[in-house]
Parts: C-alpha cells; sequence; structure tokens
C-alpha cells in the first residue's frame, strides 16, 4: 500500500515542497475530473429538489382532477398529467424526497453496522474476525432484494404507515455486507504497517491506535462504496415500492409513480418516461461520484 | 483438490443453514396472528384455532419452528399458497420460462462482455476503451424499474420491432426483450473484470515469452490471454444470478412472463405470505447451489485457489 510512505493527512495549507496528505492528493486529482463536476452538481440539483421542491414547481403534486386525466404537456404542467390527473412533473419533483431520505438514512445504517463489523473483524482478528467473517457469508448467500421482499413486507405490516421507516431499516439491515468486507480488508492491511508498530511501541492503547492511525488509513475504498451503496439504497427503494412493499398510501415515490404508469404506457408515456429519468439521472450520479472518488484516491486502477 | 472440496462443503453446509435462518427469522418478527390472515375476515371458532395451531405447530418455539420449515424445505415441501395450491407445483409450472429467459440473458451478457472487454483490455486509453468504460457507467447506473419499462416503450411500443408482452411457452424471438433487459444488468461489471484481467494477463510473463518465441497474435490473445482472463468472469456468474433473480421479478411482471419472478410479484401484491415466503427460500437455495458449483468450477479452472 502507498499509504505507508505518506504522511498523515495534515492542515491543507502546507509549506511549497511539502508532500500533499493522502487526502489532498486525492482533491488534486478530483478537481480536475469532470464526472466528478458533473455528479456534483447533479446531487446539488436533487438534494435541493429534496429539500425545497416549492422552489421547482409551484403546482401541488396532491392536486389531482380526474377530468385532466393522461392530458399533454402544456404551459401549467410541462410533462403533462398522469392517470390520476396529477401534475407528472411536481409529482416528480416531489419525489426526490423520499428517494434521498431513505437513500441517505438506509446507507448510515448500513456503514454504522458495516463499520463495526468491519473494524472489529479486522483489528482484532483471531476468533472474532472467524465468527464475523463467516457471518458475512451468510448474509451475502442472501441476494439483496429477496431477503429486503421478506424483511419489509414484515416491517411494514402496519397499515397506516406510509413505508418510509421499513423500507430504511430494512435497506440498512441488509447492506452493509460490502462495506464490512472492504473496511476489513483495508483494516488488514492498515494494521500490519510500520507506523502503527511505532504508535504502538510509543504506548498507544487500542482506541488511539483504532481511530488515530488505523481508521483515517483505511476510509477511502469505505467511502467510495457507501457513496456506490446510497446510488444503489435509492434504485432499491424505488424497485420495492415498484413491487408494493416499499413506500406506500399517499407517499410520493418514483417507484410508485413508475409502478401506476407502466399499466397506460399505450395511453400516455410522459407518466412513465419522467419518474425513471430522475431516478436513473440520480442513481447514476452517486455512481459516478463513487467512480471518481475510486479513480482520485487509487490511480492505479485506471 | 478432494481437501477443497470437503472444505468448501462444510462452509456450505454452514452458509446454507445460516442463510435459511436468517431469511427464516426475517419472516419470523413481528409476524402477527397467521391464522385470522388465514381464514380471513371468517370467524373461527376455538376448536378450529387449536387444531390449526396444531397442523403448523404455532405452540412450539422459534427453534423448533425453524426446524419443520427446514425439514419442509429439504423434503421438497415448501407449503401451500394462500390459493391453496402447492407451492411446489406453482414452481414446477413457473420454473422452465424463467430458465429459458435467464440463460439467454446471460448468454447475450456474456457474449457482449467478452468480445467488449478484449478489445477494451488490449485497447486500454482509446476512444473505444473509454467509450465502453462510460456506457458501462451508465448501465450499471440503470435501475431494473427504469430499464425494464422504457425498453418495452421504444421497442415494443413506440417501434414495434419486439413483442410487448411474452406468454408461458414464449420462444426465442419473444424473449429476446426482455433477456436483454436482464442481461443489462449484469454485462457492465462482467465488462469491466473482463476488461480488467485481459489488460493484467497482457503484461504477464507467459504473454511476453509467447510473443518471443514467435506466435502470432491472434493466437497469443485468443489462446494464452483469453482463456486466463475469463476464470475471474466465471466467477461472476454465482454473484450475477443474485442480480438476475432480482432483475427477474421486475421484468416478468413488466413483459407478463408467467415465470417465477411474476408469481412472486403476484404474492406480494395479494399479500400471500407462504407465496413469497416459499419462493423466496427457494431462489435463496438455488443462488446458494449455483456459488457452490461456481467455486468448485473455479478451482478446477485456476489449481492456485486449490492449494491456498
Amino acid at each position: 500500500m502507498s499509504e505507508s510512505v505518506m504522511p498523515k493527512p495534515g492542515p491543507t495549507e502546507q509549506a511549497p515542497g511539502k508532500p500533499r496528505s493522502l487526502a489532498g492528493d486525492a482533491w488534486h486529482d478530483l478537481r480536475r475530473s469532470k464526472i466528478f463536476w458533473l455528479a456534483a452538481v447533479l446531487i446539488a440539483v436533487i438534494l435541493l429538489m429534496a429539500a425545497w421542491p416549492s422552489l421547482f414547481t409551484s403546482a401541488d403534486p396532491r392536486d389531482c382532477v380526474l377530468a385532466r386525466q393522461h392530458r399533454g404537456p402544456s404551459g401549467a404542467a410541462i410533462f403533462g398529467y398522469d392517470f390520476q390527473g396529477c401534475d407528472v412533473y411536481a409529482k416528480t419533483v416531489y419525489g426526490a424526497r423520499y428517494s434521498i431520505v431513505v437513500g441517505v438514512f438506509a446507507t448510515l445504517i448500513a456503514g454504522l453496522i458495516g463499520a463495526v463489523f468491519g473494524l472489529a473483524a479486522g483489528f482484532f482478528g483471531g476468533w472474532l474476525d472467524a465468527i464475523l467473517s463467516r457471518f458475512i457469508d451468510v448474509m451475502l448467500g442472501i441476494p439483496l432484494l429477496l431477503g429486503a421482499i421478506v424483511l419489509a413486507k414484515r416491517l411494514s405490516a402496519d397499515p397506516q404507515s406510509n413505508g418510509v421507516l421499513a423500507v430504511t431499516v430494512t435497506l440498512g439491515l441488509l447492506g452493509w455486507t460490502t462495506a464490512a468486507r472492504v473496511l476489513r480488508s483495508s483494516v488488514v492491511a492498515a494494521k500490519n504497517q510500520d507506523y502503527v508498530a511505532a504508535a504502538r511501541m510509543l504506548g498507544a492503547g487500542n482506541n488511539r491506535l483504532l481511530f488515530r492511525h488505523i481508521l483515517p488509513n483505511s476510509m477511502a475504498s469505505y467511502i467510495v462504496v457507501l457513496t456506490i451503496l446510497l446510488g444503489i439504497n435509492i434504485a432499491s427503494e424505488a424497485t420495492l415500492s415498484f413491487l408494493g412493499i416499499g413506500l406506500k398510501g399517499n407517499a410520493i415515490s418514483w417507484g410508485i409513480a413508475i409502478s401506476e404508469a407502466t399499466g397506460y404506457v399505450r395511453v400516455a408515456a410522459g407518466p412513465l418516461i419522467w419518474p425513471a429519468l430522475f431516478l436513473a439521472a440520480t442513481v447514476l450520479a452517486f455512481i459516478m461520484l463513487g467512480d471518481a472518488v475510486r479513480d482520485a484516491f487509487d490511480p492505479k486502477l485506471r | 483438490m478432494f481437501r477443497y472440496i470437503v472444505r468448501r462443503l462444510l462452509q456450505m453446509v454452514l452458509t446454507f443453514f445460516g442463510a435459511t435462518f436468517v431469511v427464516y427469522a426475517l419472516m419470523f418478527a413481528a409476524q402477527d396472528d397467521p391464522i385470522q390472515a388465514l381464514v380471513g375476515e371468517r370467524p373461527i371458532t376455538p376448536s378450529q384455532r387449536t387444531a390449526l395451531t396444531e397442523r403448523f405447530h404455532l405452540d412450539d418455539n422459534f427453534f423448533a419452528q425453524y426446524w419443520y420449515y427446514m425439514k419442509g424445505l429439504l423434503t421438497g415441501d415448501f407449503g401451500t399458497s394462500l390459493t391453496n395450491r402447492k407451492i411446489a407445483d406453482m414452481l414446477a409450472d413457473a420454473w422452465p420460462v424463467t430458465l429459458r429467459l435467464s440463460l439467454l440473458a446471460i448468454v447475450i451478457a456474456a457474449t457482449i462482455a467478452i468480445l467488449a472487454g478484449v478489445v477494451s483490455g488490449i485497447r486500454r486509453g482509446s476512444i473505444f476503451d473509454n467509450a465502453t468504460l462510460a456506457i458501462t457507467l451508465v448501465v450499471l447506473a440503470m435501475p431494473i424499474v427504469v430499464l425494464a419499462p422504457l425498453a418495452q416503450l421504444v421497442f415494443g411500443i413506440k417501434l414495434g420491432w419486439f413483442p410487448v408482452t411474452a406468454g408461458q411457452d414464449a420462444g426465442l424471438w419473444q424473449l429476446l426483450l426482455p433477456a436483454t433487459v436482464l442481461a443489462s444488468l449484469v454485462v457492465a461489471t462482467e465488462l469491466r473484470v473482463t476488461r480488467a484481467s485481459v489488460a493484467e494477463n497482457l503484461r504477464a510473463d507467459y504473454v511476453r515469452t509467447a510473443k518471443a518465441k514467435g506466435l502470432t497474435r491472434a493466437r497469443v490473445i485468443g489462446v494464452h490471454v483469453l482463456r486466463n482472463s475469463l476464470i475471474p468472469v466465471i466467477t461472476l456468474i454465482g454473484v450475477d444470478l443474485g442480480a438476475l433473480m432480482s432483475g427477474a421479478i421486475v421484468t416478468e411482471k413488466v413483459f407478463n412472463i408467467p415465470g417465477v419472478g411474476f408469481n412472486l410479484f403476484r404474492g406480494i401484491r395479494t399479500e400471500d405470505g407462504p407465496l413469497v415466503v416459499g419462493f423466496v427460500s427457494v431462489l435463496v437455495i438455488v443462488f446458494l447451489v449455483v456459488n457452490l458449483i461456481v467455486d468448485l468450477l473455479y478451482a478446477v479452472l485456476d489449481p492456485r485457489i486449490r492449494y491456498e
């Protein structure tokens, strides 16, 4: 690993001639990546849309009039109206919120579980590593969506809820395995570096070794995995909602919109196309971000 | 080799019980009154309740119930759906079309991935390579709920190139569009792995030796590089199967293919718990068995794995 020769991340302002830190190097590369900027702009727009949808549309997504059913695009509704006579543009803009909420919180849960498993297995090793790694193997034996179908079905049994909590918990509990594996292997690699041995000889305890020395140097690929997982979680939420076990009731979601629109594609394609494009762009943005960050941290792969 | 197989089988037994246990625990958690769910709105007498409780072992503890569930799975008794059909019979009706669909998808994905991956790997940094990388990134990001309905809309309905739906005994032609959609789920990863391993093998010593002894470029790439580069791609098939299963649920629903995924979708929509759990359990077992076979195949193809 190249980390061993790199100094620890220091302040960004450095004297000329001094080598940049690992993170500084990555940021230097990242700033020059077109994919990074494209992804960053897309994500910024989507986050804005999720936080303040009324900035993008003055129409109410729940203001549905059956008389307007499947009416085409017009000045009032640039994407037209869907089967229920709702404004497709307004519904699509408001749909960003739950996608982002579910995606972010599911990824945080998965990241937390993954960090505990990865750090414990990688740092302590031995029998603990053996048990935790076998458990990860077991979890990997269940394809994500199949596990999610069973779990989400159980968690969302309450007909009153809109399913946001159930989907978030489901994706969080099932999606942590890759993050844990990646963190474990980079912790194992970092643990055997000379600077860790040096710190240990200077009398650093386990906590200090783990959080001051090993973790900062093992974060890169873990963060990349989590960024990509965020995209995957958003796609999984849409898929679960499409199948009818994700968001439900009066929740506005791209997955539900796509599912409803597939029944009427012969009559009106707009209500299908727009949420599908927004969903694809959101997932793509996070996967591109992950790709760009990975390239910046690991130039070998290019 | 024998020791490897034994070790792998022992691991498989552990994973098998672990994974089925997790699936069972997931569905067992927070379960409300299953008897009321079974009879629906009708009233139920205490004696009927006792009989049903006894029949389904509802009074037993969690582990005993898991034991009955496993016994059913291992003896081919996957339970009965709420519509009173045997899950095993439903699976028997559904699997042929799903098998055809997924085999076709695997063939399409492998063909594209290997052809484009080898060319990309040889000409790294070329326009073709960069375009392929950009396209795989986009394909990788396309959720199946976007791809399947849009492909149906564009190629089936608007352009009319392909049949819009496929039936029970759909032929190759009817399955081509859904299989391509399904293939797109796995083609990007396969392509990237092929590209990376071709690029790596091109730098290997044995390739230099092959060139040095005057072999033609076609033979060096077609025989020496390709054969060694395909090994990691083959191992992907096992992992990819999970993505294909998930994708098949949405694809079969969109294209109205009455396969395993379509039945599962209908089970979810009609709140048919036993059907969903039965189908998911069988799919998880299939996934585990295929992964075991792929691992054993890997050891056959790559001797380094056997002697780790």
